[in-house]
């Protein structure tokens, strides 16, 4: 099993990734944003950062990187693509998967762990995971206030595409549980063929003990399973 | 540039903050008059900011050195061994008055700054700290520059992707005008990449790598050296301006060349720009160096020499590649789509000599640039107010009614109340490697590939320093090391960076004079020496300085992450056992300010031998698994310590504390800030082994009472009737939830307004 990060200039999450795959037990490589050759991986994630500075706004610049064409050809072959943070974002400009983000309705930054409620188990990223399961990943971001226009939102809501959402202790998807503004409470979606998956928080810093947390290795987990299971959606 | 433009406009050094003196001097130096280029040039390296003029002498005495020191103070950063071959790089700096002018710009190149101090050695940065003084909340001046400084440290701490895992928040209104922002890094590498900004190799190239080169931050050395009076704060072209983005990719790009083997010699353009890198790479290399200003990348036209040399455009390095690797540089320099261009080379004359067009514009010896300042011996007196505050008799302080009430005041003062508002700002946990975050009594960091971390603390009690400058300072190092002690760390070394007010005043001076003083012998009893750091003057706005402000940044080292101690309550049933001897020591306390409205008496008694101790302990217990917590008592005493804990670990406890043979009062008892303790709990079973530990290191062990319930209840055990005050309560009995409350609304209260 072997993650390939997609490193853009301002990433600075993907030495993390891949501390944290090492830790689970899989293998991980970084991809340079103008390398377009990106085969000999079983999962590409586009890390957190600031791509680009995120100058103009977040992760816009990112998306015209060389590399991301080929990232489009690997998702519409049924393999797994992850953006976390900034690579959600950037999964987002890049149209891979629908909505926007606008900035936090605090303006401020917010770094912090999170409770999210797991919505759907049916994804390659979630199947370790239990139906409305609540976990605690970490936050850290400006810009994670979670946008669609109202009927994008009802069909993806249809759909099953919200995988993630933030909630209380209860599980409950309240306002005060919301740290961003997002619709719906929404803390990550996938396309609708499912193995393209974009999230807020951070998976990757939730996989040791030792710094807080290790309810993110089973996103890990889950992935290489549906991988070794034949991994590509048809 | 013409000499008649130095003739025309008759003392135009003195606009550019030279004295007629080192005007004179200059020209002693140089057997000439100097030009227009290199009076700037003399004019920023001889600004207190760069040459340490008026505190040299009195820093002269500093510990510096201990078989842990593999770099101590001279070089763009310290550097000190942890083991496995590692080596931890670090360094506290201050951006006191751009971040006045301007807070978020200010404080961001701060943080930019002292993070290429970091790489600039060859490391890795993978923590920062941030120091920061305020204004009342009170004031909404105040509450902007704190605002706009967490913000700018936000943004550009964020974005390079360093954590910012630390560091303080404190408000006095005698930082309204002048706030201080101290930045610490620490980064890791291994020590055979240890890089030196050193020119040497007659012939070698030398290369401006990084950002362009353009008009904004010249003159910022000079300004910082200046006091902050309205004039002063008109030169807002004196504050960079940062670009994290370019920061980052720097960073990449110079960890690349250091990987390859491309650097020979490296330093971080900050104050004084080029002038600055070139003079003092130069002469630490005992060299000479010749550059073509036509050759330094612009990103405006039309640029003087004297702009390109003292321009402080951010994100820009000076190097010295290893010969025959500048493609290579250029190469990597490219590939992180950043400028690479080779400027000049290194001489055998030791003279910093600049052309343009072929013609030369300006010479100097870098010698007389970088090392002879003239070194001032200031004239110091004791300021009156110190005796007359010191003879403030606590004695008389009325017995406190409402013990719960007093500690809930303080718990939602700012200084002592939780700092999350701020620190959820930061990104604290990039870098994979946080395993104590902010809000404890010091961040734990692991180091890359190896199961050792770091501790991390900045402290300073500036009430203390101002009471008792030498006696304040040492407590600083004192505090520190507790701090990274109670983490299971042992104390290594310290960065510093000393704040005062302006110290042509003789009552300045001796402030500055008595914390080095203090400094020095707690660092040199506690065996930390100091690596480095950075000195801030003139922090006064015209009228009133700062209150003294020695900021002490401190490293430790744990051997394995596995053995850290958190900070709050772990577990119901553990018991809970105090460190050290608690004596009547109300004076110069949090409790006296914030409960009785006064700032006056003696600060605590410091015993060094004692911090040793308890330090020594702390570590011992950690490394054998016999704590579950521990935290160390400073300001508000035993009773902010306790509730810390007990919100930290979202438990109560409920103790009964010996009043002592003195018979001191509870008031007394709760909220003195005698040195040297802590409170620690631990599983019942590990008890008997803590306390055999603890008295045959001659550390006052005392089990108190258990952790468990949701209230923190302290009764107090009377001797006799001795410990009886008339007046105050007999129990302190206060549920966690209203600590916590008090404790975590203060500041995000005040911030909403």
């Amino acid at each position: 099993m072997k993650f390939g990060i997609v490193v853009f200039p301002g990433s600075n999450c993907d030495r993390d990734v891949q501390t944290a795959a090492r830790a689970v037990g899989y293998d991980a490589d970084f991809i340079w944003h103008t390398d377009t050759s990106i085969d000999g991986y079983d999962c590409l994630v586009l890390p957190g950062g600031f791509s680009y500075g995120d100058y103009l706004r977040t992760a816009a610049i990112a998306r015209f990187s060389p590399v991301m064409e080929s990232v489009a050809r690997y998702a519409a072959s049924g393999r797994t693509v992850i953006g976390i943070c900034n690579g959600f974002q950037v999964l987002l400009e890049s149209g891979l998967l629908p909505g926007a983000m606008l900035r936090n309705t605090s303006c401020k930054f917010v770094c912090r762990p999170q409770r999210i409620r797991v919505e759907s188990t049916r994804t390659p990223f979630t199947r370790k995971f239990r139906m409305g399961q609540v976990i605690t990943l970490p936050i850290a971001h400006g810009d994670g206030n979670y946008y669609a226009d109202d009927a994008t939102l009802a069909q993806m809501e249809m759909d099953g595409q919200v995988v993630f959402r933030y909630c209380d202790e209860s599980g409950e998807p309240t306002p005060e549980s919301n740290p961003n503004g997002s619709l719906n409470n929404i803390a990550g979606i996938c396309n609708k063929a499912g193995n393209v998956l974009g999230m807020m928080p951070h998976p990757e810093r939730a996989a040791e003990r030792i710094l807080g947390g290790a309810e993110g290795r089973s996103l890990f987990d889950s992935v290489a399973q549906w991988v070794q299971g034949g991994g590509r959606i048809a | 540039m013409p000499d008649e433009l130095v003739k025309e406009q008759e003392c135009i050094w003195r606009t550019m903050g030279l004295t007629d003196e080192e005007y004179e001097r200059v020209r002693g130096l140089l057997g000439r008059d100097p030009n227009y280029v290199e009076l700037g040039m003399f004019s920023v390296m001889w600004s207190e900011h760069c040459s340490y003029k008026n505190t040299r002498a009195v820093l002269r005495g500093l510990p510096t050195s201990g078989p842990q020191v593999l770099q101590g103070p001279g070089e763009n950063a310290g550097i000190v061994d942890v083991g496995d071959g590692l080596a931890v790089v670090f360094k506290i700096e201050s951006h006191n008055h751009p971040s006045a002018v301007e807070p978020y710009q200010g404080a961001a190149t701060g943080v930019g700054g002292i993070i290429r101090d970091i790489f600039t050695m060859g490391a890795r940065p993978i923590a920062s700290l941030d120091s920061l003084w305020l204004g009342d909340l009170g004031s909404a001046r105040a509450r902007r520059l704190f605002s706009g400084i967490v913000g700018g440290i936000s943004g550009y701490g964020n974005a390079v992707g360093i954590p910012t895992v630390g560091g303080q928040a404190v408000f006095h209104r005698s930082y309204e005008n002048n706030p201080l922002v101290n930045a610490m890094c620490v980064g890791v590498m291994r020590h055979e990449d240890i890089k030196r900004g050193a020119a040497t190799g007659v012939g070698n190239s030398v290369m401006v790598i990084g950002s362009t080169t353009g008009r904004d931050g010249i003159h910022g050395a000079t300004f910082a050296s200046a006091d902050l009076t309205d004039e002063a704060i008109e030169r807002k072209s004196a504050v960079q301006v940062g670009d994290p983005f370019r920061e980052k990719l720097l960073l990449e790009a110079c960890l690349e060349l250091v990987a390859r083997g491309c650097v020979l010699g490296i330093q971080d353009m900050g104050a004084a720009g080029l002038t600055c890198s070139s003079c003092e790479m130069a002469s630490r290399g005992g060299a000479g160096m010749i550059i073509d200003l036509d050759r330094v990348p612009r990103r405006e036209t039309g640029m003087t020499p004297y702009e390109v040399m003292l321009s402080e455009s951010q994100e820009r390095m000076l190097l010295v590649p290893t010969p025959g690797r500048e493609d290579e540089v250029r190469e990597v320099l490219g590939k992180w789509g950043l400028e690479a261009a080779v400027v000049g080379e290194v001489t055998a004359d030791g003279m910093i000599t600049l052309t343009e067009g072929g013609v030369q514009v300006a010479q100097a010896p870098a010698r007389a640039l970088a090392d002879d300042a003239p070194v001032y011996h200031r004239e110091s007196s004791k300021p009156e107010y110190v005796d007359a505050l010191a003879a403030f008799d606590t004695a008389g302080v009325p017995p406190c009614a409402d013990l719960g009430d007093a500690l809930l005041r303080l718990l939602g003062s700012p200084s002592i109340a939780s700092k999350r508002w701020v620190w959820e700002q930061y990104d604290h946990q990039v870098g994979a490697g946080t395993v104590i975050g902010p809000g404890a009594d010091a961040a734990v960091i692991r180091l890359p590939g190896s199961q050792r971390g770091v501790a991390l603390s900045t402290d300073c009690n500036s009430r203390y320093c101002y009471l008792n400058p030498r006696l304040g300072a040492a407590h600083a190092v004192a505090e520190a090391a507790r701090n990274v002690a109670c983490t299971g760390a042992r104390p290594l070394a310290i960065t510093n960076c000393q704040n005062f007010g302006n110290p042509y005043k003789p009552e300045v001076f001796w402030q500055l004079r008595e914390a080095i003083a203090g400094m020095s012998e707690a660092c040199r009893a506690l065996g930390t020496p100091v690596t480095g750091g950075n000195v801030s003057l003139s922090n006064e706005d015209g009228e009133t300085a700062i209150r003294p402000t020695p900021v002490i940044g401190m490293v430790g080292v744990i051997d394995d992450v596995e053995l850290r101690v958190p900070m709050g309550f772990q577990a119901e049933g553990d018991v809970v056992v105090l460190l050290g001897a608690t004596r009547d020591e109300i004076g110069a306390s949090e409790y006296l300010a914030i409960v009785h409205g006064v700032e006056a008496g003696q600060a605590p008694a410091l015993d060094l031998e004692a911090e040793g101790r308890l330090c020594r302990l702390l570590v011992g217990a950690a490394s054998k698994r016999l704590l579950s917590s521990a935290h160390d008592m400073s300001e508000g005493g035993l009773a902010v310590a306790l509730a810390e804990c007990a919100i930290a670990g979202r438990l109560g406890a409920a103790l009964s504390v010996y009043c002592g043979d003195s018979g001191l009062a509870p008031d007394r008892l709760l909220f003195s800030e005698s040195g040297a303790r802590a409170v620690v709990t631990l599983g019942q079973g590990r008890v008997a082994e803590f306390l055999a530990l603890a008295a045959s290191m001659n550390v006052p062990a005392a089990a108190v009472g258990r952790v468990g319930g949701d209230r923190l209840c302290v009764e107090f055990e009377e001797v006799g009737g001795a410990a009886a005050s008339g007046g105050t309560e007999r129990r302190l009995d206060v549920s966690v939830d209203a600590l916590s409350r008090a404790y975590e609304e203060a500041i995000p209260c005040v911030m909403q307004e």
